[in-house]
């Protein structure tokens, strides 16, 4: 993989570079190190840094620049007339890439000579076969202009590859001597080590902008473009899903209504379970628990929470589901038709929510001062009446909030819905009916081979976007209410 | 406020500390009870964990054997060349092979009849494999071979207690009355049931043969996912917390990047699989189904996690330990990373592992980006092909299972998922011991 011996020459440049700095700074100094301005491995490091900073980031910019460059360049040069009816350009390119791929393992194999690679153009009856041959995957048949086109991608790609290698290495090494020549001893190494050292950290904290940037562009971009191939006002107020299925043709019916209200539904469930039970695990752990119950309890409910969530999905969907179907299935009270229901998944789901509504409130009923206690004990009041009357609502806006970080969870949900609601979008109030929601719904919208420009497919983008919407307004009140809270005692 | 006193004439209530009026019982009876709620609550936790142990280990442990029928057997040179000069050659072999079975059978003084069908409901077709042997190793034939052939998946049932004489439906799968055969083949220790190394190592198999399927395959996916999340998340949370903790000045940018963070940590998991198959995919024409791009995905993802808990042991070093830095003549940079850094190390690990275990278990993203189940139809072939060649894992091969609506794959599901507990488990354990053995409390 020539990537990588890329990589490793310029780390083995980078290495050389520091030992070469060092020695250059000590002998510059006269062998005596209290001479120089730095430690002598900061001169080293200053060379290093210079060797690879550079190098690194035109390594990362070639890499995500020249797929698209080329991807361009090949797609433009594809004639008009080569694009089949029902087609698109898009579909051909992945074809092309394909069939450069198939050449590309053709030659590694040894089935083709490189020569032929690049050059096979009458024959390219011959080629299909030959490619078929080697065991690589190509459609039916390759013809002259997609041929062509994967040769101009093989060629370009060549010369990307080869020029990126000429250039990060030129970077490389023009970076070591322009680090070895600061190497005198009145040379500020520490200072300029230490500036870079903080330039990457700071980078390394833009990270958690930069994915909010990604997240919030390719749910926009995606969004709008959805948009403008069906209405919005029919999105957010249809009271229907019916997708219809890629390739038949008709007008697919993608209203939101019925998703939200089953995740909502779903939720409301789920918190009934969860709160409570919940609540009053936290009340019990922090007023009444002895040190030694606490630390068993707690974090056995806690195991709880690490449980990964495609566990809580077939659980629903294998043991919850059959047990509620004997409870109300056909055979006991008639209310159910089948195992997945919002039931199923939102009594799954409480169960998940447990453990975060019991730590959460731990944590805000451990913050309520002692003296508050002590004061309605001395006024009588047993220790019941002092949670309810007392610890409870000095609490509550905190408990309020972890509510509320738990409904966002449970909304922001995926494997436990997909598997145990069912996949039916409907309005109705019984909870014992087949419900779906907004995440299952992009699980299924986007895992199937649909087309990226259809509505089906990019609705995903616009439900993604109501998901991230409701969710991050949840959270950021839920914060606020918190923070709020949190103050008042500190 | 008024002078009167309490007492307003008429009979003082004649009572007493000592004695419990009615009201004081009620206010007693209302704390037992708000105490009983309590533990109330604890207990139906604890109660859905063990039922969720119990169910997981029930269901899961029979994917682990399998069932498969012994049968030892000399088939000569002639026999071969006979059944190869047939039209049908398979059934010129399973014809042997129920000789074989007979044969067997009469030996241990068992008489039971059956015929060609009810051996095919119960082992497959043996003809097919058995001529594979003969012709990969024509050496054998004269001397005795011992087969071990797998049984049906129904077959398999009935011995896990899947399939029972009462739920049995006669189908060209299995009939009730193939049961007595294969009961007394099980007494004459001909079926028994044996380690099914297959699941273990083996990959996925197609929709129809859930005899073969294995997680193997979508273990080293996830192993591969995970490098790439250790690889990247770790350098990039910790250089995070360093800025945001040590260095960062009270400013609108450090506002920013913490509200991003607290943020991104409650950001549902699915929106991430969104911006990966938006991001790496369709804008940087990444492989799809590649672990590399699930573990971009899941560094992301892990990132505010790590950030978290590697701020809050870089907080637990006493500022003591950088003023005697600074003291000593230590720039900041050098008291960061010689001294603080150094000592908050066991409590970063410890963090970073419990963020590497939570993506392990994460499925949603991954089916978005393509990672589904039946792409793991093997191990990779070398390193760069581990990160670029579509593989899945482990959650999401579950999830395959899962949504196979076959009685056969849930098993291999639940199976799958005491493999995928045992690797979260390991890594618990191991950030526990992390912390009990180096944590430092000051």
């Amino acid at each position: 993989m020539p990537l990588l011996w890329l990589i490793v020459i310029v780390l083995a440049i980078a290495a050389g570079g520091y030992f070469m700095g060092r020695s250059r700074a000590l002998a510059g100094a006269g062998g005596d190190s209290r001479s120089l301005h730095s430690l002598p491995s900061y001169y080293g490091y200053n060379v290093a840094l210079k060797v690879l900073l550079p190098s690194f980031l035109l390594l990362l910019v070639w890499l995500m620049v020249q797929p698209v460059i080329v991807n361009g360049t090949v797609s433009s040069a594809i004639p008009e007339r080569a694009i089949p009816e029902g087609s698109s350009r898009d579909l051909i390119m992945s074809e092309v890439r394909r069939t450069a791929e198939g050449l590309d393992n053709a030659v590694a194999q040894g089935v083709m000579t490189e020569e032929f690679a690049r050059n096979a153009r009458s024959d390219f009856n011959d080629v299909t076969q030959r490619l078929k041959d080697a065991g690589q995957i190509v459609t039916a048949r390759v013809t002259q202009p997609i041929l062509q086109a994967a040769q101009k991608f093989r060629v370009m790609n060549a010369t990307g590859s080869l020029l990126m290698t000429v250039a990060v290495l030129a970077v490389a090494i023009a970076g070591a001597f322009w680090g070895l020549r600061e190497m005198f001893p009145a040379f500020r190494a520490r200072n300029v080590v230490e500036r870079v050292v903080l330039g990457i950290l700071v980078s390394a904290a833009s990270v958690a902008i930069l994915t909010t940037i990604g997240i919030v562009l390719s749910l926009v971009f995606n969004t709008i473009e959805f948009f403008r191939l069906y209405p919005a006002s029919e999105f957010f107020f249809g009271t229907s899903w019916a997708p219809s299925f890629t390739g038949r043709g008709g007008a697919s019916d993608l209203g939101v209504l019925p998703l939200l209200w089953g995740t909502f539904y779903i939720s409301i469930v789920a918190l009934l379970v969860a709160v409570p039970i919940g609540l009053f695990a936290a009340i019990y752990l922090s007023e009444y628990a002895t040190p030694r119950m606490r630390s068993f309890a707690k974090p056995m409910l806690e195991v709880l929470a690490g449980i990964p969530t495609i566990v809580y999905g077939l659980f629903a969907l294998l043991t919850v589901g059959p047990l509620l179907m004997t409870v109300f299935g056909r055979e006991g009270l008639g209310w159910m038709q089948a195992g997945t229901a919002v039931m199923t998944a939102g009594l799954v789901m409480g169960i998940m929510l447990i453990p975060f509504v019991s730590s959460l409130s731990d944590d805000i009923i451990n913050a309520v001062p002692q003296a508050m206690r002590d004061g309605s004990y001395g006024l009588g009041a047993t220790r019941s009446e002092t949670v309810r009357q007392v610890v409870l609502p000095a609490a509550l806006p905190g408990i309020v909030g972890a509510i509320l970080l738990a409904a966002s969870r449970a909304i922001g949900e995926t494997m436990i819905v997909v598997l145990g609601a069912g996949a039916a979008a409907r309005l109705s109030l019984n909870p014992f009916e087949a419900m779906t929601t907004v995440t299952a719904k992009i699980v299924s919208q986007l895992t199937g081979d649909a087309d990226f420009a259809s509505p089906e497919a990019l609705v995903a983008f616009a439900l993604g976007m109501t998901l991230f919407v409701i969710t991050l307004g949840l959270n950021v009140f839920a914060l606020y209410i918190v923070r709020k809270y949190r103050e008042q005692y500190e | 406020m008024t002078d009167a006193t309490l007492n307003t004439g008429g009979e003082s209530p004649r009572s007493s500390l000592l004695t419990q009026d009615a009201h004081t019982k009620r206010r007693n009876r209302a704390e037992t009870r708000f105490r009983a709620y309590g533990l109330a609550a604890i207990l139906i936790g604890l109660f859905f964990l063990i039922v969720l142990a119990v169910s997981i280990i029930r269901s899961g442990t029979p994917a682990f054997t399998r069932t498969v029928v012994d049968v030892e057997f000399t088939l000569t040179q002639t026999q071969i060349d006979e059944a190869e000069s047939q039209l049908f050659k398979t059934a010129a072999y399973s014809g042997y092979f129920i000789d074989a079975l007979k044969r067997q059978l009469d030996e241990r003084g068992m008489d039971v009849a059956f015929d060609e069908d009810a051996i095919e409901r119960i082992v497959g077709k043996p003809g097919s494999t058995i001529r594979e042997y003969y012709r990969a190793s024509p050496d054998r034939a004269g001397t005795p071979v011992a087969f071990e052939l797998a049984a049906s998946s129904r077959v398999d049932g009935y011995f896990n207690g899947r399939v029972t004489r009462d739920t049995i439906q006669d189908s060209r799968f299995l009939m009730e009355a193939d049961l007595d055969l294969v009961d007394a083949l099980a007494e004459a220790g001909i079926i028994r049931s044996s380690i099914n190394w297959t699941f273990i190592t083996g990959a996925d198999s197609g929709v129809d043969n859930p005899g073969a399927a294995g997680i193997g395959a979508s273990v080293v996916g996830s192993f591969f996912m995970m490098l790439v999340v250790l690889a990247l998340s770790l350098p990039i949370g910790v250089a995070a917390s360093i800025y945001l903790e040590e260095f960062a000045p009270q400013n609108r940018f450090t506002d920013l990047i913490e509200v991003n963070i607290s943020n991104l940590a409650a950001v549902p998991s699915i929106v991430f699989g969104i911006l990966g198959l938006a991001v790496f995919i369709q804008f940087a024409h990444l492989p799809q189904s590649a672990p590399l791009v699930g573990g971009l995905v899941l560094t992301l993802m892990t990132l505010p996690t790590i950030i978290i808990s590697t701020r809050a042991s870089l907080r637990a070093v006493p500022p003591s330990i950088r003023d005697a830095a600074l003291g000593v003549g230590a720039s900041k940079m050098q008291s960061v990373f010689h001294h603080v850094l150094p000592l908050a190390m066991p409590g970063i690990l410890t963090g970073t592992i419990i963020g590497l275990a939570q993506a392990l278990g994460e499925t949603a993203p991954l089916l978005l980006i393509g990672m589904v189940g039946f792409v793991a139809r093997g191990y990779p072939d070398g390193l760069a092909a581990g990160f670029m060649d579509p593989n899945s894992a482990m959650p999401a091969q579950i999830y395959t299972w899962a949504a196979r609506a076959d009685a056969s794959f849930y098993e291999k599901a639940w199976g799958g998922i005491i493999v995928l507990l045992v690797f979260l488990l390991t890594m618990n354990i191991l950030a526990i011991i992390l912390r009990r053995r180096f944590e430092r409390r000051w």
